[in-house]
C-alpha cells in the first residue's frame, strides 16, 4: 500500500497560506476520484452564521411569498409553511430548510431539556470558576435566548473547555456539545476581535499542528528553544500562553518519517485493513504510541494504511475556530472516505481524535461522506477489543518486568463508552496493576489549560486527579489522552504512557 | 464477533448496580452497560423502602367519562394515603396485588437492604431498625425513609434537640426561613429556626453547588478567610435564634445546611463546622443537582469496580440483535452510530421507568424499546391518567411485569424470554413517587434479578 505512504508533509511548511485559505497542495488533484463531490450535503458548513449569500438564496428569497411573513416563533420560519400547510411531512423538518443560510437546528435539543442540571454537576469548570455559568446555560438557555436577533452569545462560552461532559451526564440526550460548539463558532466569528491578543493566542493554540509542523524540521532546535530559560515566561506575557507548562518535545523522526523509512506496511490483508488517523501528537511529539499502534495491529495481522491527513479539529472546535476545523475536515473525509471505499475502517489512538470524527464531523459540518466516517471511526483499543479475541489473547500472558500504572480516563473516552477499557484489558495479564484514578477531569482540557488566565483553574481541577494518582501504587501514568498526558506529567512528574504501548508489550508485538 | 459476559445488565442506576454486584456475588462475570452518567446524581441520597400505601380507590366514585387532564370540572376525590408508615415490612400485604413487593416478597426488600448496608458501610445510618426514620427534605417536608446519608443524621425530625436551619440567598430554590416555618407546621417535636446568612453570596448568583462543595472540601479562602471559618462566622450570629414556647431564647444544638458541606472531604467539612459551632452539624436532602446522590453514585461505582463488575457507559443498548429458542442471545450496542452486538446468557434490564427513559411513550402507546417487552396499558389514551393530580395515576404504575424470579413476562403472563429479567423502575405496579418507594424497589427486584440472572447464566 505504499500509495498511502505519500505524505503531504513534504508540502507542510512552505505555505504560508496555511492557515488561512485553502491549504490544498498545489499539484494535488482537486478531488480524488471515486469520490462525488456534489449531493444534497455539498452546502457551506452548516455551522457558520450565515455571512454570506448561499448560492440561490437570494432569489429563493425573492420567490418566496412567505419570506417577510411576520414570523411567530423567535424568528424561526415553519418549515412546512405553518397551519396554510396541508400535508406535515416530518421529513420537512430538515435543519437547512428551517435555518436558510445553514444554522443548526438545535430546537429538539432545547426542548429536551427538563433542567435537571446533571450537566452543571458534572462540568469540571463550573466546579472551580463560580464566573462560568454553567453548560445549562451555555446550551439549551442560551439557544432559545438567541432566537431573538439583537443577543449576542455571552463571552463566558469561551470558559467551556469542550471536555463534553456534559453529553454524557444528559439523561435527556440534549446534544450539549453541539449547542456550545455553535455557540463559540459563531462568538468567535461575529463578536471576537481578531487582533486581540486572545484570538491570536487561540487561533495559534488551535493550530498546533501547523506550529508542529515546522518545529519537526528542526526538532533539536526547537526543543531547545523552548528550554531557553525565559522563553515560556516570554511567551506568557506577549501571547498569553500559560509560562509554567513545559513545552512537550519535538520527536526527532515523525510517525510519518518513520512509516516511510519502514516501507509502509509489513503486513498485506485485503480482508482487514484499517486505516490509522494518528493525529498531530502521535506524529509530531509521540510517535512511539504510533508505532506501538502499528505493531499491534500487525501482529494482530491488519494491514495498516496511513492517509494523508490534518488536525482532527478538536483543538478548534475548543476555541471556536471552526473555518479552520472546516478546512481540515475537508481534507481528513476526503482521504478516510477513500480508505473506507478499499474495506478499511478507521482507527485512532487519540480518544478526542476519534470522538472528532464520530461526533463533532456530522454533528458540525456537512461533507460529503461524513457520515461515513463516523461510522467506520473506532478507538485503537476498542476496535480490537469488538474484533478480536482480545482477553483470550492476554490470558496468561505476564509482563516480564512487573509493573502499576495509575490510569486516568480522559473526558473524551467517558462519551464513546470508553473509560474503563484500559483497566478491563490489563486486569488479566500477569505483571499488570491497573489502578482507575477516578472520575475527575485532568483539568487541562485541550487547549484551556494552556491559557494563561485558565492555568491556575486548570490545575484545581486537576488537583484531584494529581492526589489519587500519588496515592495509586503505580508510578507511571498511563491515558490515552495526549494533552491529559501533559497535565499528569505536570502534576506528578510521572512518566506517562498510552495503553498501545503497554499493548505492544503484553502481546510482544 | 460480540462482547461478552455471562450477565448483561442495561442501565446504571440503583437497581442495575444492585442486579451487577448481586450477580456478580454468585460468581457470575458481570458486564453492566449504561447510556448515560449514572441517574444517582439527580437522587436524594435516601433510600427509601415504603413510606406510604396510597389508596388505589377513590373516596367517592370516578365520575362517568375520560378524564379531563387538569380543568376544574368535578374533580374525583381520592383519601389520603396511608402513612407515614412506621414499618415498612408489615405493609407490604396491603398493596395491590401486582405490586413488585408483593411479586417479589418482602423478604427480597430485606435482602436488598442488606446489600445496600453492606455497600455503603458507615457512610450510612438506619439499619439498625426495620422501622423508618423521619427526615426533613429540601421542601420542608418530612419524608419517611430507610436509610439516610450519616451526614443527615442530626437532621432527624424525630430528635427533638432546637435546630437551626441555615439559607443563602444566592440560593434561590431554597428558603431557610420557609422552611424552619414548615418544619414547625408539621408539629416537629423540636424548636426551630430559619436564617439567611451572607457566605455564598460571596460567589455570584447562581454557582453551582459543586463550586461550593468544592471550596468547602478545599477549604479556599473567601474574601481572605478560609471557606468553612468563614461559613461558621456567617452562621454564628444565629445560633440563638431559636425561640421556645415559652418565648424564652435557647441555645440551638444542632444546625441544618443545604446539602452541599464539600463532596470528597465531606466528614471532615462536618466535623469542623460542628467544632466550630458547638452544635452537631447535618445536610438536608436536596433535589437535583444532589452532591448525597453524586457521593452515592461514586461509592456504588467503586463497589461495581471491586466487585469485578464491568462496566461502561456512553452508548446505549438498542435493541436484541439475535434469538435462539426463546433466549436472547445478543443485543445491540450504538456505539456512534455503529451497531455492536454484546452476548450474554442472561440479560437483566434495568433502565428506569418514564422519567429514567426506560419507557418510551408517544399518542400511540407506552413501550420498552430495548427488548419489546409487554408493557400492560388501557388501549384508550385517556385511561391513562385520573383528573386527579395526586389521585392513583394509572400511569404511574406502567411498566414491564415481572414474575417471582424476575422474569420479564409477557401478556399472558409467561415469560418473555428464558433469560431475560428486570428491575426496578422499568418494572410496573408501583407508584413510586407516592409511596416513597423507588429505591427499596430498586433493591429488592435488583437482587432477585440479579441472582436469577447468574443463575440461568451458570446453569
Amino acid at each position: 500500500m505504499t500509495r498511502h505512504t505519500d505524505d503531504e508533509d513534504a508540502n507542510e511548511a512552505n505555505g504560508a497560506n496555511e492557515m488561512d485559505g485553502d491549504d490544498r497542495d498545489e499539484g494535488e488533484p482537486a478531488a480524488t476520484p471515486g469520490v462525488p463531490e456534489a449531493g444534497r450535503d455539498e452546502q457551506p458548513s452548516i455551522f457558520v452564521p450565515d455571512d454570506g449569500a448561499v448560492e440561490g438564496a437570494d432569489s429563493d428569497l425573492a420567490a418566496d411569498p412567505t419570506a417577510d411573513r411576520a414570523a411567530t416563533d423567535g424568528g424561526v420560519e415553519s418549515a412546512t409553511g405553518g397551519s396554510d400547510s396541508t400535508d406535515l411531512d416530518p421529513d420537512a423538518y430538515d435543519p437547512v430548510d428551517v435555518f436558510p443560510g445553514g444554522d443548526l437546528d438545535l430546537r429538539d435539543g432545547a426542548d429536551s431539556c427538563y433542567k435537571c442540571t446533571s450537566c452543571d454537576t458534572s462540568c469540571p469548570v463550573a466546579e472551580v470558576d463560580e464566573e462560568f455559568p454553567g453548560p445549562k446555560f451555555q446550551g439549551p438557555e442560551q439557544w432559545r435566548l438567541k432566537r431573538k436577533d439583537d443577543h449576542d452569545i455571552d463571552e463566558s462560552i469561551t470558559s467551556c473547555s469542550n471536555c463534553m461532559r456534559c453529553d454524557d451526564a444528559c439523561p435527556s440526550s440534549v446534544p450539549l456539545s453541539q449547542m456550545h460548539n455553535e455557540a463559540r463558532g459563531q462568538f468567535v466569528e461575529e463578536q471576537m476581535e481578531k487582533l486581540s491578543r486572545e484570538y491570536v493566542r487561540n487561533r495559534i493554540l488551535s493550530n498546533y499542528r501547523f506550529f508542529a509542523s515546522i518545529a519537526s524540521k528542526v526538532p533539536r532546535l526547537a526543543n531547545a528553544a523552548t528550554k531557553i530559560p525565559g522563553a515560556m515566561k516570554l511567551g506568557e506575557k506577549v501571547l498569553g500562553i500559560a509560562g509554567d507548562r513545559e513545552f512537550p518535545d519535538f520527536a526527532t523522526q515523525t510517525f510519518r518519517e518513520w512509516w516511510k523509512a519502514r516501507g509502509g506496511a509489513q503486513v498485506e490483508n485485503p480482508d482487514k485493513r484499517v486505516a490509522y488517523f494518528h493525529g498531530c501528537y502521535s506524529n509530531y511529539n509521540t510517535p512511539e504510541v504510533g508505532k506501538a499502534m502499528v505493531r499491534v495491529y500487525e501482529h494482530f495481522g491488519y494491514e495498516v494504511m496511513v492517509p494523508p491527513q490534518k488536525c482532527s479539529g478538536t483543538p478548534m472546535f475548543a476555541n471556536g475556530m471552526l473555518k479552520d476545523a472546516r478546512r481540515h475536515a475537508e481534507t481528513n473525509v476526503e482521504n478516510l472516505v477513500e480508505a473506507i471505499g478499499e474495506g478499511a475502517d478507521v482507527i485512532a489512538s487519540c480518544t478526542s481524535c476519534s470522538l472528532s470524527l464520530r461526533q463533532e464531523y456530522p454533528e458540525l459540518f456537512d461533507i460529503h461522506g461524513i457520515e461515513d466516517v463516523s461510522e467506520h471511526t473506532y478507538e485503537a483499543l476498542e476496535y480490537l477489543r469488538i474484533n478480536e479475541d482480545l482477553e483470550g489473547e492476554l490470558a496468561g500472558t505476564e509482563l516480564a518486568d512487573e509493573q502499576a500504572f495509575a490510569y486516568h480516563a480522559p473526558c473524551h473516552a467517558r462519551n464513546q463508552g470508553l473509560s474503563r477499557q484500559a483497566v478491563e484489558t490489563f486486569r488479566d495479564v500477569g505483571g499488570v496493576q491497573m489502578e482507575d484514578v477516578g472520575d475527575s477531569c485532568s483539568g487541562i482540557s485541550g487547549t484551556y489549560g494552556w491559557k494563561e488566565e485558565k492555568y491556575e483553574k486548570s490545575m484545581e481541577i486537576g488537583a484531584e486527579m494529581f492526589d489519587h494518582m500519588e496515592d495509586a501504587e503505580g508510578e507511571v501514568g498511563m491515558t490515552e489522552c495526549p494533552t491529559c498526558a501533559m497535565q499528569m506529567e505536570h502534576g506528578t512528574g510521572y512518566e506517562v504512557e498510552h495503553p498501545l504501548q503497554l499493548l505492544e508489550e503484553t502481546v510482544g508485538a | 464477533m460480540a462482547i461478552d459476559s455471562d450477565v448483561l445488565v442495561v442501565g446504571g442506576g440503583m437497581a442495575a448496580i444492585t442486579a451487577a454486584i448481586a450477580a456478580a456475588r454468585e460468581g457470575a462475570d458481570v458486564r453492566l452497560v449504561s447510556h448515560k452518567a449514572s441517574t444517582l446524581r439527580q437522587a436524594s441520597g435516601l433510600i427509601d423502602a415504603l413510606g406510604y400505601v396510597p389508596a388505589t380507590e377513590p373516596a367517592k366514585p370516578l365520575r362517568e367519562g375520560p378524564p379531563t387532564a387538569g380543568r376544574e370540572l368535578d374533580r374525583d376525590e381520592w383519601p389520603d394515603p396511608e402513612g407515614p408508615l412506621a414499618d415498612p415490612f408489615e405493609a407490604v400485604d396491603r398493596l395491590p396485588e401486582s405490586h413488585p413487593y408483593r411479586t417479589v416478597g418482602a423478604d427480597a426488600l430485606r435482602e436488598g437492604l442488606d446489600l445496600f448496608d453492606d455497600l455503603a458501610g458507615d457512610a450510612y445510618r438506619g439499619s439498625h431498625t426495620d422501622n423508618n426514620a423521619l427526615l426533613p427534605t429540601f421542601g420542608g417536608s418530612v419524608k419517611p425513609t430507610a436509610r439516610y446519608p450519616a451526614a443527615a443524621e442530626a437532621g432527624l425530625a424525630s430528635d427533638d434537640r432546637p435546630a437551626l436551619i441555615v439559607g443563602f440567598r444566592s440560593l434561590t430554590e431554597y428558603d431557610a426561613r420557609a422552611f424552619a416555618g414548615r418544619l414547625e407546621a408539621a408539629g416537629v417535636p423540636f424548636d426551630v429556626a430559619g436564617a439567611e446568612v451572607e457566605f455564598a453570596e460571596a460567589f455570584r448568583a447562581d454557582t453551582k453547588v459543586t463550586r461550593i462543595a468544592k471550596a468547602l472540601d478545599h477549604d479556599e479562602a473567601i474574601d481572605g478567610v478560609p471557606a468553612r471559618e468563614a461559613l461558621a462566622k456567617a452562621v454564628a450570629p444565629h445560633l440563638h435564634d431559636a425561640v421556645d414556647e415559652a418565648g424564652g431564647v435557647e441555645r440551638v444544638e444542632r444546625v441544618g445546611f443545604p446539602a452541599f458541606l464539600g463532596d470528597d472531604r465531606g466528614d471532615a467539612v462536618r466535623a469542623e463546622l460542628a467544632d466550630r459551632l458547638g452544635a452537631d452539624v447535618f445536610e438536608i436532602p436536596m433535589g437535583p443537582p444532589s452532591l448525597p446522590g453524586l457521593r452515592l453514585e461514586d461509592r456504588l461505582y467503586d463497589a461495581l469496580d471491586d466487585e469485578g463488575v464491568r462496566f461502561e457507559t456512553g452508548n446505549p443498548v438498542v435493541g436484541v440483535e439475535t434469538e435462539a429458542d426463546g433466549a436472547v442471545e445478543t443485543v445491540a450496542v450504538d456505539r456512534k452510530g455503529r451497531e455492536t452486538p454484546y452476548g450474554a446468557d442472561a440479560f437483566v434490564l434495568a433502565t428506569g421507568g418514564l422519567v429514567g427513559k426506560g419507557l418510551d411513550s408517544d399518542r400511540e402507546g407506552v413501550s420498552e424499546p430495548v427488548f419489546g417487552l409487554h408493557v400492560e396499558q388501557p388501549a384508550d389514551r385517556y385511561e391513562w391518567f385520573v383528573d386527579d393530580a395526586f389521585g392513583d395515576q394509572p400511569y404511574a404504575r406502567f411498566g414491564v411485569r415481572i414474575g417471582e424470579d424476575g422474569r420479564a413476562l409477557d401478556a399472558d403472563g409467561d415469560a418473555a424470554y428464558e433469560n431475560v429479567f428486570a428491575a426496578g423502575g422499568i418494572v410496573g405496579g408501583a407508584d413510586a413517587a407516592r409511596e416513597k418507594s423507588a429505591s427499596g424497589v430498586s433493591l429488592a427486584t435488583g437482587i432477585v434479578a440479579g441472582r436469577q440472572a447468574a443463575t440461568e447464566a451458570t446453569k
